[in-house]
Formats: C-alpha cells, sequence, structure tokens
C-alpha cells in the first residue's frame, strides 16, 4: 500500500503542477496549441478514393489471383446502362437508332476499351462461301420494318446476347462500356468518367425521354463508394450539434461549450493534418474519423469541465482552483482511458482492410492530440476566459438517490446478479455463433442510394451484377484449338448453364460453335465446337480478321492461345453461397477434366465474399494482443493483478451480447463489424477503469468493506459514466445513420456493444467485485459512508 | 475523286487562309510519299511478327507478304501464314480499294477451301496484334483527308483523318522524312475518344532498287493496354516480277499448299 500511495501522490502532483504551469503560461500554451493545431492543419489534404481495390491489401490472395487473370486477358472496369423503352419493345426503328447513338457518344467515355451492344453486337452469317460479319444494327432509320423484325430474331436467339444485354423479352436492354483506368490517380480518373458517363445519360434522356435509364458497374460502385465516404463525412456537422447541446446540458456554462469545441475541433484539424502528411486516401470506412474523434474526444473535456464547475459551484473554489483541482483529480483517468481508446484504435492495423489500418491510425492520431489539447488548450483557455458560475448549496444528496439505490440493490444479491448475468451472456454468446458474414458489396449500400437502386433493378429486369471468372488453360501454346479442350470447355459451359445461381455464361467455346456453324452455311448441326485442331485454329483466324476495334477477342484468349476466360454472370447470392458455387465450378474442373485445366474462380464479388473471413482471421491475432495490452493497462491503473484480471469478464462479454443481439437483429456481419472488438474494447474499458478505481479507493483509503465500496463507486461515478455512455451512443447513433452498411453496422453494434458495457459494469461487474473480496472486518453504517465520501471525494 | 478532293479543299478554303495552305501543303506532302514509292511493281517479303504484352510474355506469327502495285485502284496482296503451325498455310488474298470496302478471301487448308469475308471492318486487331488491318494494307491517299502540322528539321508532320466512318481512329499524326523520300519515321494514333491510343515506330530502313525505302522494323506499342507487336521484315525481293494471276483465288489456294 505504501507503494501504491507513492506512485499516487506522484501522479497527483505531477497532474497538479502541469495544471498549475498551464495557468500561469496561458496565454503562450494557447498560443503554442493553436500553432500545433494550425500547423498540422495547414499540410491537411483530404482526399478521397473510391476504387474498390483500396479495400484489399497488396497481398491478398484473391487481389493477386485476379490481377493475374487481368494481365493474361485485358484489366478492366465498367459501366453498364440499362435502357428500358416504355413501349416494351428495345426493336423498333427508333428505338434502335437511339441505342446506336448512345453506343457510338459511349466511344468517347475516358478510357474506355470496348463498347458492346445489341446494335453494335457482330452478327456472323453464311452464304456458301462467302462470310458476312457485321453490326447486328447499323443505320437502323434505313431498315424496313421486316428487316427490323429480323434483327430482333436474330438478337433473341443469341446465347452471347440474351440475359447479359438484352432480356428474353426484348423489352430492356444494356449498353456495356468497358474502360481501362490506368489507375495512376484512381481519385480522378473515377470522377472523371463518372461525369462523363452522367452528362451522357442525361443528354440521352432529354433527347429519348421514352427510355428509361439505370447504372451500374464496376465504376458505378467506385463512384458510390467515393460519394458515400464524402456524405459519412458530412455526419460530422450532426455530431458537432449533438457535441455543442450535450456540453451546454451537461455543463450549464457557455464559455465550457466553446472550449470543449475549441478541443474537439483542434483534435479534427490534427487528425486531418495527419491525413495530408501520411498521404491517406479517405475510403467510406476512413472517413467517419470525424465523428468518431468528436465523440471520444468531447469525452476528455466533459470530464475535466464538470468536475471543474462542480468545485466552483458546489465548494466554492476560485476558478483558478477549481481548475488545478480538476486536472488533478482527472488527469490520469483521462490518460488511462485516452492510452486504452488509441490502443484499441491502432489493433486495427492487424487486419487485412487498408481502410480500416487509415481509420485506426488517423483516430488514434486525433485521440492523443485530444488527450493533449484536452490537457493544455483547455485550461489555458478556461484559465484566460472570465468564466463565472452562481455558487449554491449541495443539491448532490437528492441527486445520489438514484445510483445509491442502484449500489444497495446490488449489494443485496450479488450472487443472484452473477448467475442471471452469466445465463443471459452465455445465451447471447451462443446467439453469436450464429451470424455468417456476408460481404455482397451491393448490400453495402441502402435502398437511398441510387447505385443499389438501380442495381436492383437491373437484377430484377436483365441481368445479374456478380461474376465469377476462370481462366482455363489447355497447358500448351494454341491449345485452346485443340478439340479435346474445346470438348471439356464446352461441358462446363454445359454444367455452369444448368446450375441453379447462374444468369449468363460466356466462353470460348460459344465463339467455336458460332464460328463453326458460319463455316457451313450456317447449318445448325454444325452449333458443336470443330473436330480438328486445324479447323479450329483457322477459324478463330479467319473469324479474328473480320472483328472491328474494340471488339476482339483480346478479352477472352491470351496471347499465345494457350488459355481462355470463362465469366459467368450470377444472381445475387450471399457470400457464404458465391464461395461454395466458384468452390463447386472447381470441383468439377478438377473432376472432369485434364489437370492444366483446373483453374480457381476468381473475380470481386469473390474478393468481397473471402474479405470478412480474412479480416476476422487476420483481427483475432490483433485482439488478443489489444486485450492483453489494455488488461495491463488496467493492472498498472489500478494497481491490483487480480482486479485486472477480473476486469476482462466486463470488457469482453459486452462484444458478445452485442453480435448474439446481431443475430437476432440481422444475422449477417459484414467486414466492418470485424473491427468492432478492439475498438470497443478500448471505449468500454474506460466504464470499468472509473468503476474499480473508486471501489478500490474505497477499500484502500476507506478501509470499507466490499459492498460498502460498491455503493461507493455507485455514487462516486455513476452519473459519469451515464454522461460519457449518452454521449458515445449518440456519435456512434450518428453513425449508424449512414448509407454505407460497413460504417452503419459497425455503429449499430457498437451501440449495443457499449450500451450492455455499461449494464454489465453496473449489475456484473460490481457482483463479481463483492463476490470476490473477501469479508471485510470494518463495519460501518452505510449513512456514515455517504456522507464522509462527500466530504473526501469532493 | 479527285474533283471531290479539290471541291472539298476549295470548300475549306473559305473558312481560312491558313487552314487552306495546312490541308493543301499536308494533301501534296501525302502525295509525295505516295509518289515516291511508285513503280516498284510488285514484292516478296518474310515477317515475322512477335507479340508481347505488359508481362513480357510472347508469341510469334511467321508470314510471306506478296504485294503487287496498282495505279488505278489500291495495291493487292497476298499474305501466307507460316506459324504456328495450327494455321499454317491459311492465306488471305486482298483487293484494296480507293473507295468503298476492301475485298478479300481467305484459303483454309483444314477445309481446303477459299472463303470470301464480306466485312466493312478493318479496325480490328490483326491476329491478336497491336496492328489493325488498317494499319497494314496499302496506304491510298483517298483514305484520310490532310492536314499540315509542323517542320522539324527534315522533318514533316501531318495529320490524318480517316475518311472510313468505321475507322478505329479519329486521327493519325504521321511523320514523314523530306530527305529521305518522303519515308515515314512514325505514326501516332489517336482512338474515337481522339485519346493517343498507340505509337508505331519505323526503324532499319533499307534503301532497294536505289529508290525504295523499306524499314526492316516496325514497332507498334498500345500505350493503354501496355501491349506490343514488333515486325521484323527479312529477305525482300523486288524481283519476283508477280502479276495479276499471282492474286487470283487460284493462286491463293496454291499460295497455301
Amino acid at each position: 500500500m505504501n507503494e501504491t500511495k507513492k506512485i499516487s501522490s506522484i501522479t497527483n502532483s505531477f497532474a497538479r503542477k502541469w495544471a498549475e504551469f498551464v495557468i500561469k503560461f496561458k496565454w503562450p500554451v494557447l498560443i503554442i496549441t493553436l500553432g500545433i493545431a494550425l500547423g498540422l492543419g495547414s499540410q491537411g489534404n483530404m482526399e478521397f478514393d473510391g476504387d474498390y481495390h483500396v479495400f484489399f491489401s497488396e497481398s491478398n490472395p484473391e487481389l493477386e489471383a485476379f490481377d493475374a487473370l487481368q494481365d493474361k486477358y485485358t484489366k478492366d472496369d465498367n459501366i453498364v446502362i440499362v435502357l428500358t423503352p416504355d413501349n416494351g419493345n428495345v426493336f423498333t426503328k427508333d428505338n434502335l437508332t437511339a441505342i446506336e447513338e448512345l453506343t457510338t457518344e459511349s466511344w468517347n467515355t475516358p478510357y474506355s476499351s470496348r463498347v458492346d451492344a445489341v446494335t453494335n453486337f457482330q452478327h456472323t452469317s453464311a452464304q456458301g462461301d462467302d462470310l458476312y460479319v457485321d453490326d447486328l444494327a447499323y443505320e437502323s432509320t434505313l431498315k424496313t420494318d421486316t428487316e427490323i423484325i429480323e434483327i430482333k430474331e436474330k438478337a433473341l436467339k443469341e446465347p452471347l446476347l440474351v440475359n447479359r444485354l438484352i432480356n428474353k423479352k426484348g423489352s430492356v436492354t444494356a449498353v456495356n462500356i468497358t474502360v481501362r483506368l490506368p489507375g495512376e490517380d484512381s481519385a480522378k480518373e473515377i470522377p472523371e468518367v463518372t461525369a462523363f458517363v452522367r452528362k451522357t445519360i442525361a443528354d440521352f434522356q432529354e433527347k429519348h425521354p421514352n427510355f428509361q435509364v439505370h447504372s451500374s458497374g464496376l465504376v458505378p460502385l467506385n463512384t458510390a463508394f467515393f460519394e458515400s465516404s464524402m456524405r459519412d463525412m458530412m455526419l460530422t456537422m450532426i455530431m458537432l450539434i449533438i457535441v455543442v447541446i450535450t456540453t451546454l446540458v451537461l455543463t450549464r456554462n457557455f464559455f465550457s461549450t466553446f472550449v470543449t469545441l475549441i478541443v474537439v475541433l483542434f483534435s479534427i484539424i490534427s487528425a486531418v493534418g495527419f491525413v495530408g502528411i501520411t498521404g491517406i486516401k479517405l475510403t467510406p470506412p476512413s472517413s467517419v474519423f470525424p465523428t468518431m474523434i468528436l465523440t471520444l474526444a468531447v469525452a476528455d473535456s466533459i470530464h475535466i469541465l464538470i468536475t471543474m464547475l462542480q468545485k466552483m459551484r458546489k465548494d466554492g473554489y476560485t476558478k483558478n482552483e477549481a481548475l488545478v483541482e480538476s486536472m488533478r483529480l482527472n488527469f490520469m483517468p483521462v490518460f488511462i482511458t485516452s492510452l486504452t481508446t488509441v490502443i484499441g484504435f491502432l489493433t486495427m492495423n492487424f487486419g487485412d482492410v487498408p481502410p480500416f489500418w487509415h481509420l485506426g491510425n488517423i483516430t488514434a492520431f486525433g485521440m492523443t492530440m485530444a488527450f493533449l489539447y484536452s490537457t493544455t488548450a483547455l485550461p489555458a483557455l478556461m484559465a484566460i476566459l472570465p468564466v463565472k458560475v452562481k455558487e449554491k448549496k449541495s443539491t448532490s444528496v437528492s441527486k445520489l438517490g438514484w445510483y445509491t439505490n442502484l449500489g444497495h440493490f446490488v449489494a443485496k444479491q450479488p450472487v443472484r446478479l452473477a448467475v442471471v448475468s452469466f445465463i443471459i451472456i452465455g445465451l447471447f454468446t451462443y446467439l453469436a455463433t450464429k451470424n455468417q458474414f456476408n460481404d455482397e458489396f451491393i448490400n453495402y449500400f441502402d435502398e437511398t442510394v441510387q447505385f443499389r437502386s438501380d442495381t436492383d433493378y437491373i437484377s430484377e429486369n436483365l441481368t445479374g451484377i456478380y461474376n465469377v471468372e476462370f481462366s482455363v488453360g489447355s497447358g500448351e501454346s494454341g491449345g485452346i484449338n485443340n478439340p479435346e479442350y474445346l470438348k471439356n470447355l464446352n461441358n462446363f459451359e454445359n454444367w455452369l448453364e444448368e446450375q441453379p445461381e447462374v444468369i449468363h455464361v460466356n466462353a470460348f467455346s460459344e465463339v467455336a460453335r458460332r464460328v463453326n456453324r458460319s463455316m457451313h452455311g450456317d447449318n445448325e448441326s454444325f452449333y458443336r465446337v470443330p473436330d480438328s485442331r486445324e479447323e479450329a485454329a483457322q477459324y478463330l483466324l479467319l473469324y479474328e480478321l473480320s472483328l472491328p476495334f474494340g471488339l476482339d477477342l483480346n478479352n477472352q484468349i491470351n496471347v499465345d492461345k494457350s488459355e481462355s476466360r470463362v465469366t459467368i454472370t450470377l444472381q445475387n447470392i450471399s457470400s457464404a453461397e458465391m464461395i461454395a458455387f466458384s468452390k463447386r465450378a472447381e470441383r468439377w474442373l478438377q473432376n472432369n477434366t485434364p489437370k492444366p485445366m483446373h483453374a480457381i474462380g476468381v473475380s470481386p464479388t469473390l474478393m468481397f465474399s473471402k474479405l470478412g473471413f480474412r479480416q476476422a482471421d487476420s483481427m483475432l491475432k490483433g485482439n488478443i494482443i489489444a486485450l492483453l495490452l489494455i488488461s495491463l493497462v488496467l493492472m498498472f491503473a489500478l494497481r491490483n493483478f487480480k482486479l485486472g484480471l477480473l476486469s476482462i469478464i466486463p470488457n469482453v462479454t459486452p462484444v458478445f451480447i452485442g453480435f448474439g443481439f446481431w443475430a437476432m437483429y440481422k444475422a449477417q456481419i459484414n467486414t466492418g463489424m470485424v473491427i468492432v472488438f478492439g475498438m470497443t474494447l478500448g471505449i468500454i474499458v474506460d466504464d470499468t477503469v472509473h468503476f474499480m478505481s473508486k471501489f478500490l479507493r474505497a477499500r484502500r483509503e476507506l478501509r470499507y468493506d466490499a459492498k460498502q465500496a460498491v455503493i461507493y463507486a455507485f455514487e462516486t461515478v455513476g452519473k459519469a459514466l451515464v454522461t460519457t455512455t449518452i454521449v458515445l451512443l449518440s456519435g456512434f447513433a450518428v453513425l449508424s445513420t449512414s448509407s454505407f452498411a460497413l460504417n452503419s453496422y459497425m455503429a449499430r453494434i457498437t451501440v449495443i456493444i457499449i450500451l450492455s458495457a455499461l449494464i454489465i459494469d453496473f449489475i456484473l461487474l460490481p457482483s463479481l467485485l463483492i463476490l470476490i473480496s473477501k469479508k471485510s472486518e470494518v463495519r460501518v453504517p452505510e449513512k456514515e459512508i455517504i456522507e464522509s465520501q462527500i466530504q473526501l471525494d469532493k | 475523286m479527285k474533283k471531290l478532293i479539290i471541291a472539298g479543299i476549295a470548300l475549306l478554303s473559305i473558312t481560312s487562309l491558313t487552314a487552306q495552305n495546312a490541308e493543301e501543303r499536308g494533301l501534296q506532302i501525302a502525295k509525295a510519299a505516295d509518289k515516291a514509292d511508285q513503280g516498284f511493281n510488285s514484292s516478296i517479303v518474310n515477317l515475322k511478327m512477335t507479340l508481347k504484352n505488359k508481362n513480357g510474355q510472347t508469341s510469334e506469327r511467321l508470314l510471306v507478304t506478296r504485294t503487287l502495285e496498282q495505279t488505278t485502284d489500291g495495291d493487292k496482296s497476298l499474305i501466307v501464314f507460316n506459324s504456328p503451325k495450327d494455321v499454317k498455310g491459311t492465306s488471305t488474298l486482298t483487293f484494296t480499294h480507293k473507295v468503298g470496302s476492301d475485298d478479300q478471301w481467305l484459303f483454309l487448308p483444314s477445309i481446303k477451301r477459299v472463303k470470301r469475308i464480306s466485312s466493312n471492318n478493318k479496325s480490328g486487331p490483326f491476329v491478336g496484334s497491336e496492328f489493325a488491318y488498317e494499319d497494314l494494307s496499302s496506304q491510298e491517299i483517298e483514305k484520310y483527308s490532310y492536314k499540315f502540322l509542323e517542320e522539324k528539321g527534315n522533318l514533316l508532320i501531318v495529320e490524318q483523318d480517316p475518311v472510313d466512318p468505321k475507322s478505329g481512329y479519329t486521327r493519325r499524326i504521321v511523320t514523314y522524312n523530306k530527305d529521305k523520300k518522303y519515308r515515314i519515321e512514325k505514326v501516332e494514333f489517336y482512338d474515337r475518344k481522339n485519346a493517343l491510343l498507340k505509337t508505331l515506330k519505323y526503324s532499319e530502313y533499307k534503301l532497294y532498287k536505289g529508290k525504295f525505302w523499306r524499314a526492316l522494323s516496325m514497332n507498334m506499342v498500345n500505350h493503354q493496354s501496355n501491349k506490343e507487336t514488333l515486325l521484323k521484315f527479312s529477305d525482300y525481293n523486288f524481283k519476283a516480277d508477280l502479276s495479276d494471276e499471282d492474286f487470283t483465288q487460284v493462286a491463293l489456294k496454291r499460295a497455301g499448299q
């Protein structure tokens, strides 16, 4: 005990000296901190990056496999513009002319490398030994009605078009623009493409109001990411208003509110500087950092200010005395809680998803700066400003009633409460295992986002947005013309067509069949792969010679014709189903084809499907380290090994409850939610620290028994815990309104976790504290305790 | 045709005097280049085509090209593939036309038949390479409109805009060498959205019959896909004395066997 007293007196005197120093040099301190904030802020530069690649670390194996596939063929992103004419028939002279116009204009899209539409589909037909290859519909204005009907018949028979660029009825069609982004600066390239496409669509709609237009694809996905980053950043404004109101209500003092605002703004400005210096490009997950910092930093200020104002109001301290006293009492708790929060956010670096590294690092930096400003700029400003309060008689006794009663309630029945708590926690933990990972990137956006509603429309009326690709090898140069290979590929194509999830299959075997038929005078019985390798190779050569710019086969076969690409369009299915489908297809290849053809499925969709699992795996280590570090910090702060160990229970169980609750609410978890363990641990641990330290103080300094110490803890920190919880809840509630599920789900589960943490700290923690403590020798009437505590603590 | 061009030039000359000069001079340069190459009659050359993707993986094709000069219409050409093995003997016969789409026949040894390809498409890649068919076919004056851009020492730079609406390009920037009988040193291709797509560089020029410059190496780099294709010519033969009979469907069949 002597040792601990010594340490606590050292920290006390350090905090007091710090406070006195800041008050003495209030102007220089203020100017220096202002200089730091503005200096950092001047480096600030917020750029947004919407490229979906940002979600994958460079070592992500799925990304590597996908990049390898794109290197072999063509690297491309797309925009699909879906057109629905009012008359329910795409094939009229006017409608086809409009589609031709849009197709021509689409070629002007920046970075475009290919435009596919019904009209420019390269239709092959044969008359004797003459082979005709031409656009399916060209200069439609000049066509007769019978020719238009022929075009319709051809289009609706074409396997390459149906369910991809035209629906079965011929009432909805699409123009697919392939772009090859240089990838040098996606923050510039993507908006450039988007701006062009939006203008093209707007012009088209103005000229052809009889068309409904929807758009989707990877570029619009990127744009949706980009725009949700900016929207989520706007949530900062709402949070700022909430901060102002909360501070006003809690402190009932204008200057305190002003100072709090200055501290949080300084912290955010510094964090923005950090973003600029490190060159981080903001993404939807990391763009919520200002709201995070606001939410977390405001607690520091409120703790210091409330104590200070209380000292002035109730105990009649002068302003500077109250300031020093408040700093003395709060310096350590604010330091410890900031430290644990920073640790919690830094553990995001263990994950595999870069945007969360950024969120963790920016917030950790912002929180460090918030601690600095709360202990420098805040006291300096309060010392400068003419803060005046009305002194009034202590009314605290009547106010303490509620928390005291709660304390008595717990102290009376610790065993029963502990048992009930553990049963409930066990139940939720069981439920938590029922959650499933699902990272369907379309569902990242809620229905208010146009990308989501357009994509849903396209999925319902035309084709799928999700896909899986296979690069199927033949094992030899020119081997894609080997009849054996083509037959196997054809079988794979047929098998895929039979799968219930599959909407469309694009395989080279279809090209081989089609060309073979054309080479035999359009005889349907030759709609099969050629019999000999020479035939296949020579037909392909001929076919390739007849294709126009941008519609070649380079996106489907590799340079030395040893591999071809199979693209499968799928319905909107969950991540688990997506992975299962891909595995099933891989297994089919293994069981039915020779070794060189054993390919693995890749695609952005699959990359997202596996992202949650990958993040969870990599975060496991980070979470364990966070738990160990934070428990160590607690042991140090409490100077008690046993209680440090015990603290693990109230710190870990809220997460179980959160996920158990989630299983009843959505039962689907995404990548964004994986980080909540480390993050909330750093936040909720504050409750435990405050409660346990008061408990220990009562035991050590006041020699209370466990029950009395628990009641003491309730009385002293009950209100503070409730107020900080309210601030935290409002912050995360603001975030939970985000239209972006990685953010909103994360925020919603955090709300549940923070709330459960408070309940656990009020019910289970005190019960456990009583149960593990030896029966105290000293017994003092409870009434006396309250009074003595008030004198000592205030 | 000439009348049409003159009429076109006359029409454009109304807009501005400098524009007229630029267009006139561009056309003059193209004509001078065309004239300098007249009279070679016929040639046979071996060609090795090396395709390279951005990872450096390569693939080769070997061809033999026969060309017959025509004065009133576009040149005739016959190309025979010697490798890859699968397409050995496959040959194409092309009659380029100054106006309208070219005629093209293909002989397929696997089925021993000649197929006529009827297509307006010549903007697509030639056998998977970075060369479009329109880059390789005979360069007729009538296929472009011209604008002289600048003179850099002995180099004359001319913009050429394809007349064919189905061309893959909006324009080509061609660098002629004034001192070497207007031979072409470099061509830059701009795609339909007017972004730089490819650059073709001619090198290892050799003078044949004391008159005709032929580049033995042509390298095409695609800036958008980072792929490239190198053409290496060897054994130029200007003495074969080919005639129209060597450019018929019968000759096409014979060439491929």
